[in-house]
C-alpha cells in the first residue's frame, strides 16, 4: 500500500536569523557577478598589454610609497568592519558604531589618497590604452568603494537607531560582506597594476 | 524565534485568508507595485512577444529588399540599421526575456512554492527590461538606430567612423538591459537553491529548472563581459579613452574577445531553458517519463561548461595563432556530445512512448529536426578551414537561424500551447494550432534551408543587395516567399492566443494529464499558488500511482499552511529539507521607481546632460536606501528599543 510523504513538522526559524537568510544568497550572487566584472577588466589589461609593442606600461615602476600604505589602510578598514560585525553579534552597540565609523574613515582616506595619486600623474586617460585602463580600472574600483562607503554610512545610522540584535542582523552582515569584497578585489587590482610591472610585464 | 508551523489540510477559510494576503489589487498603484511572479511572468511573455513581432517585421522588410537583385526598397544605410535592430531585438530583447517569462511564471508552481525568492528583484528585472527596450527603440524616433551589427565590432563603432547617436543608443541600451539580466539571474539562482517544496531534492527537478538555473549561473559570469565591453566603447566614444583605438595602442581584438566571451555562452543561455521545456513537455504527450533524466540534466550543465570555452570560433578569421584556433575548434566540436544526448533522449522518449499528436507535441518534436540540422551545420563551421570558407556568408545565417528558431522559437510556441491552459484557464484551439504549426514549419524551412546553398554559392551576409550576374535572384526569391509564409504562421499563432484567451474551451486543473506540481493547482492558479505547501516524493508527482515506482506518494493535500501573513517556506539546497519560514515582501512601488530612475539616468548619459544624469542617479540612490531600509515586517531588524 502506498504511503504519503510527510515532512516532520519540527520547529523552524522564522525570517532571517543571524547571518542565515535568503538575502545572503542574493549578496553572494551579486558579489560573484561583480568579481567577474573585475576579472574581465583585469583580462583587458593583461590582453592589451601582452599584445602591444613594449614598453606599453607608461611608468615602468609605479611608485609604491602611496599605494602600498593605502592598500594597508583599506585592509585595516576590513578589520574594522569585521570588529563591528562581531560587536553586533554580541549586541555591543557602542563598539559596533566605533568599528563602523573607523571603517568609514579609513575608506574615505583611501579614496582621498587615490584621488591625490591621480592628480599627480603626468598623463590623462586619453593618453594611451594603458592610461585608459589604469584610470578606468582604479576608477571603477573607487566607484565600488564609494558605494561601499554609502553602505557603511547606512549601517552606522541603522546601528545608531538600534535596529540590530544578535538574531536580527542579516542586513549588517551582508553589508560587511560587500565591504570585504571591495577590499579583497583591490588586492587583485593592486597586484595587477603596481606589482606586475616590477616583474617585467609589458615594460 | 522558532515556531512549529501547522501541518494540516486547508479549510475554505484558509484559502480565503491566503487570497486576502496575496492578491494584487486592480488599481493603478497595485499594477505598478505588484511583486506577484505570475503577473510579472505574463508581462515578460507579452512584452517579449511584442519584441518578437518587431524583430519579425524588420526581418520581413529585409527579405523584401533581398527578394530580387538590385532592389532599392531600402538604402544601404537603412538596411544596416534594420539588420542590426533585427539581431539585437531577437537575441537580447526577445530570446532571453521570453524564457524568463516562462520561468518566472512557472518556477514557483513547479517548486510548490508561493513565490520567487526575491519578489521585488523580480519586479525590478521586468521594469528594467521594459524600459531598456523603450530606450533602445526610441532611437527610431530620431532615425539613428544602431547600425553596426549586433556584435558592434570596434573600431567600426568608434566615434570617428560612427559620429551620430546610433551606437550610443546601443551601448547604453545594452548596459541598461544587462542590469535586468543580472538581477533576474540572481533571483533564479537563489530561488533554485532555496524555494523548493520539501522533498524536491536536486535529482527531482524538472529539466526546465536545470536549464534556467544553469543559464542563470552562467549569466552571472558572462554578462559582465558585455556590460564592460559596451561601457568601454561608450567611454572611447565620449571621453576619448583608447581601449579599442589602434592609434592609442588600443586593441580592437579585445572587443571581439569580450563580446564573444559573453556572446557564445549567451547562445546556450537562450536555448538551455527552451530545451528544458521540450524535455518536460514531450514526456507528457508521449505518456511516459523522459528517457535518460540524469544524462539530460548533466548534459545541460556540461553544455554550459564547454560553452565557456568556445568563443574564439567566432574569431577564426581574425588571424589568431593556429594553436589557439585548434583548441577552440576542438571544444566547439566536443559540444556536439552533450547536445546529442538531449536529442537522443527526446527521440527515445517518442520511440518508447505512445505519442499523442497535439499542436504542442508537433512544436516540441519539430525542435529535434531543426536542432539536428542547425547542429550539423554548426559542427561543420566548428572546423577552422570550413569556417574560413563559410564565415560571413548566408551559410552561417542559415545555421544560426536553425539553432535559434529550432531550439528557442519552436519550443516557445510549443510551451505556449502547453502552458496556456494554466495561464488562462482555457485551451488554445487545436485545429488552428496545427495550421499555425505546419505554416511556420513549412515557411521556416522554405526560407532557411536554401540559405545553406546561397551561402555556399558565395552570397555575403549583411550586404543590402547583390548584382544580377551572381545568379542568386531565384534562390533569394524562394527564401523571401518562405519567410512570408513563416510570418503568416506566426500571425495564425497570435490569433489563436488572442482568441483562446476569451473563447477557448475551459481547461480544468490538468488538461494534459501531466505530472508536475503546477498541474495540481487550479487554472489559472490562485494568487498564493498552493493552499498548502506540497511534500514531494518523486520526480513525477501526479503520475506516481500509474508509474508505481515507489511505495511513497507525494502529499498534495496536507502540508505547511503558512497563513500568518505573507509567508513562504525555504528549504535546503540539495535535499530540500524545511529550513526556515520566510516573510515575503508586500507589493511595493520601489522597484518601479528604481527602474524609472535608471531610465532618467541613461537618458541623461545619452544626451550628455549632466543635470538629468544626476537627477536620475539621485532617484536611484534614494530608492536603494528605501529598498534596503531594514523592515520589521521582513524581520530584518529587532523590535524597536523604545
Amino acid at each position: 500500500m502506498a504511503e504519503l510523504a510527510t515532512a516532520t513538522p519540527t520547529p523552524l526559524p522564522v525570517g532571517p536569523v543571524r547571518d542565515h537568510g535568503i538575502g545572503r544568497g542574493g549578496m553572494f550572487a551579486l558579489i560573484a557577478s561583480e568579481a567577474a566584472l573585475f576579472g574581465y577588466l583585469l583580462f583587458s589589461y593583461y590582453y592589451t598589454g601582452a599584445s602591444a609593442p613594449t614598453p606599453w606600461v607608461l611608468e615602468a615602476h609605479l611608485a609604491l610609497k602611496l599605494a602600498l600604505p593605502n592598500t594597508l589602510i583599506l585592509l585595516l578598514s576590513s578589520v574594522a568592519i569585521w570588529f563591528a560585525e562581531r560587536a553586533t553579534r554580541h549586541e555591543e552597540r557602542a563598539k559596533a558604531l566605533i568599528g563602523c565609523g573607523i571603517a568609514f574613515v579609513l575608506g574615505t582616506i583611501f579614496v582621498a589618497v587615490q584621488m591625490f595619486e591621480w592628480k599627480a600623474k603626468a598623463y590623462g586617460l586619453a593618453k594611451s590604452s594603458y592610461a585608459s585602463l589604469y584610470y578606468i580600472t582604479t576608477g571603477f574600483h573607487m566607484a565600488h568603494v564609494v558605494v561601499g562607503l554609502a553602505v557603511l554610512a547606512m549601517l552606522f545610522v541603522w546601528t545608531g537607531l538600534g535596529y540590530f540584535t544578535p538574531t536580527r542582523r542579516i542586513v549588517f552582515t551582508n553589508g560587511s560582506y560587500y565591504w570585504h569584497f571591495v577590499d579583497a578585489i583591490w588586492l587583485a587590482v593592486f597586484t595587477t597594476y603596481y606589482i606586475t610591472p616590477y616583474l617585467g610585464f609589458a615594460t | 524565534m522558532a515556531t512549529t508551523a501547522p501541518y494540516a489540510a486547508p479549510t475554505a477559510e484558509t484559502a480565503e485568508r491566503l487570497d486576502e494576503i496575496w492578491h494584487t489589487p486592480h488599481t493603478l498603484y497595485g499594477r505598478l507595485a505588484t511583486v506577484d511572479h505570475k503577473i510579472i511572468g505574463i508581462r515578460y511573455l507579452v512584452t517579449s512577444f511584442v519584441f518578437l513581432v518587431l524583430g519579425g517585421l524588420e526581418a520581413a522588410v529585409m527579405r523584401a529588399q533581398l527578394a530580387q537583385p538590385n532592389l532599392h526598397l531600402l538604402s544601404a544605410e537603412a538596411y544596416n540599421q534594420i539588420f542590426t535592430m533585427h539581431g539585437t531585438t531577437m537575441i537580447i530583447w526577445y530570446a532571453a526575456p521570453i524564457l524568463s517569462g516562462f520561468s518566472n511564471y512557472l518556477w514557483p508552481l513547479l517548486f510548490g512554492s508561493r513565490d520567487m525568492a526575491l519578489p521585488r528583484i523580480n519586479a525590478l528585472s521586468y521594469w528594467l527590461f521594459l524600459f531598456s527596450g523603450i530606450f533602445l527603440y526610441s532611437s527610431v524616433l530620431v532615425g539613428q538606430m544602431p547600425d553596426r551589427g549586433w556584435f558592434a565590432y570596434a573600431p567600426m563603432t568608434e566615434l570617428q567612423y560612427s559620429p551620430a547617436l546610433n551606437m550610443d543608443f546601443y551601448a547604453l541600451g545594452i548596459l541598461f538591459i544587462t542590469i535586468s539580466t543580472t538581477v533576474g539571474s540572481i533571483n533564479f539562482v537563489v530561488t533554485m537553491l532555496k524555494m523548493r517544496a520539501p522533498g524536491m531534492s536536486i535529482n527531482r527537478l524538472p529539466i526546465i529548472i536545470w536549464g534556467t538555473a544553469t543559464a542563470s549561473f552562467a549569466n552571472l559570469l558572462i554578462v559582465p563581459a558585455v556590460s564592460l565591453a559596451f561601457f568601454l566603447l561608450w567611454l572611447d566614444r565620449q571621453f576619448h579613452t583608447q581601449f579599442f583605438q589602434v592609434s592609442g595602442g588600443g586593441q580592437p581584438l579585445l572587443w571581439q574577445h569580450l563580446f564573444w566571451m559573453f556572446g557564445h555562452p549567451w547562445v546556450y543561455a537562450i536555448v538551455l531553458p527552451a530545451m528544458g521545456m521540450v524535455s518536460d513537455g514531450l514526456p507528457v504527450f508521449c505518456r511516459r517519463p523522459l528517457v535518460g533524466y540524469a544524462p539530460v540534466a548533466l548534459a545541460t550543465v556540461a553544455t554550459m561548461l564547454l560553452g565557456f570555452g568556445v568563443w574564439v570560433h567566432h574569431m577564426f578569421a581574425t588571424g589568431l595563432p593556429g594553436l589557439s584556433l585548434a583548441f577552440f575548434s576542438a571544444a566547439s566540436i566536443l559540444i556536439a556530445v552533450p547536445s546529442a544526448i538531449s536529442v537522443f533522449s527526446w527521440i527515445a522518449t517518442i520511440w518508447l512512448g505512445r505519442p499523442v499528436i497535439t499542436a504542442a507535441f508537433l512544436f516540441f518534436a519539430s525542435t529535434i529536426v531543426l536542432f539536428v540540422i542547425g547542429g550539423v551545420s554548426g559542427f561543420m563551421t566548428a572546423s577552422v578551414p570550413v569556417d574560413w570558407e563559410l564565415t560571413d556568408t548566408y551559410f552561417v545565417v542559415a545555421h544560426l537561424h536553425y539553432v535559434l528558431l529550432g531550439i528557442n522559437v519552436f519550443p516557445v510556441m510549443g510551451a505556449t500551447h502547453f502552458w496556456f491552459p494554466k495561464f488562462t484557464g482555457r485551451m488554445m484551439d487545436e485545429r488552428l494550432g496545427r495550421w499555425s504549426f505546419w505554416t511556420t514549419f513549412t515557411g521556416f524551412n522554405v526560407a532557411f534551408l536554401p540559405m545553406h546553398l546561397t551561402g555556399l554559392w558565395g552570397m555575403p551576409r549583411r550586404v543590402y543587395t547583390y548584382p544580377v550576374e551572381m545568379g542568386l535572384g531565384p534562390i533569394n526569391m524562394v527564401s523571401t516567399v518562405g519567410s512570408f509564409v513563416l510570418a503568416i504562421g506566426f500571425l495564425l499563432f497570435f490569433i489563436n492566443v488572442l482568441r483562446s484567451r476569451t473563447r477557448g474551451a475551459p481547461a480544468g486543473d490538468n488538461p494534459w494529464d501531466a505530472y508536475t506540481l503546477e498541474w495540481s493547482t487550479s487554472s489559472p492558479p490562485p494568487p498564493y499558488n498552493f493552499a498548502v505547501i506540497p511534500t514531494v516524493a518523486s520526480r513525477h508527482m501526479l503520475w506516481e500511482d500509474q508509474l508505481g515506482e515507489t511505495r511513497e506518494r507525494s502529499n498534495l493535500e496536507e502540508g505547511f499552511i503558512l497563513d500568518h501573513g505573507k509567508e513562504a517556506l525555504a528549504t535546503s539546497a540539495l535535499d530540500a529539507e524545511p529550513q526556515r519560514i520566510l516573510h515575503m515582501p508586500d507589493d511595493t512601488i520601489i522597484p518601479f521607481v528604481l527602474a524609472a530612475g535608471m531610465l532618467v539616468l541613461f537618458s541623461g548619459l545619452l544626451v550628455r546632460n549632466w543635470p538629468i544624469t544626476a537627477i536620475g542617479g539621485l532617484i536611484c540612490a534614494a530608492d536603494l536606501v528605501a529598498w534596503f531600509w531594514p523592515r520589521i515586517s521582513l524581520l530584518e531588524r529587532g523590535p524597536a528599543h523604545g
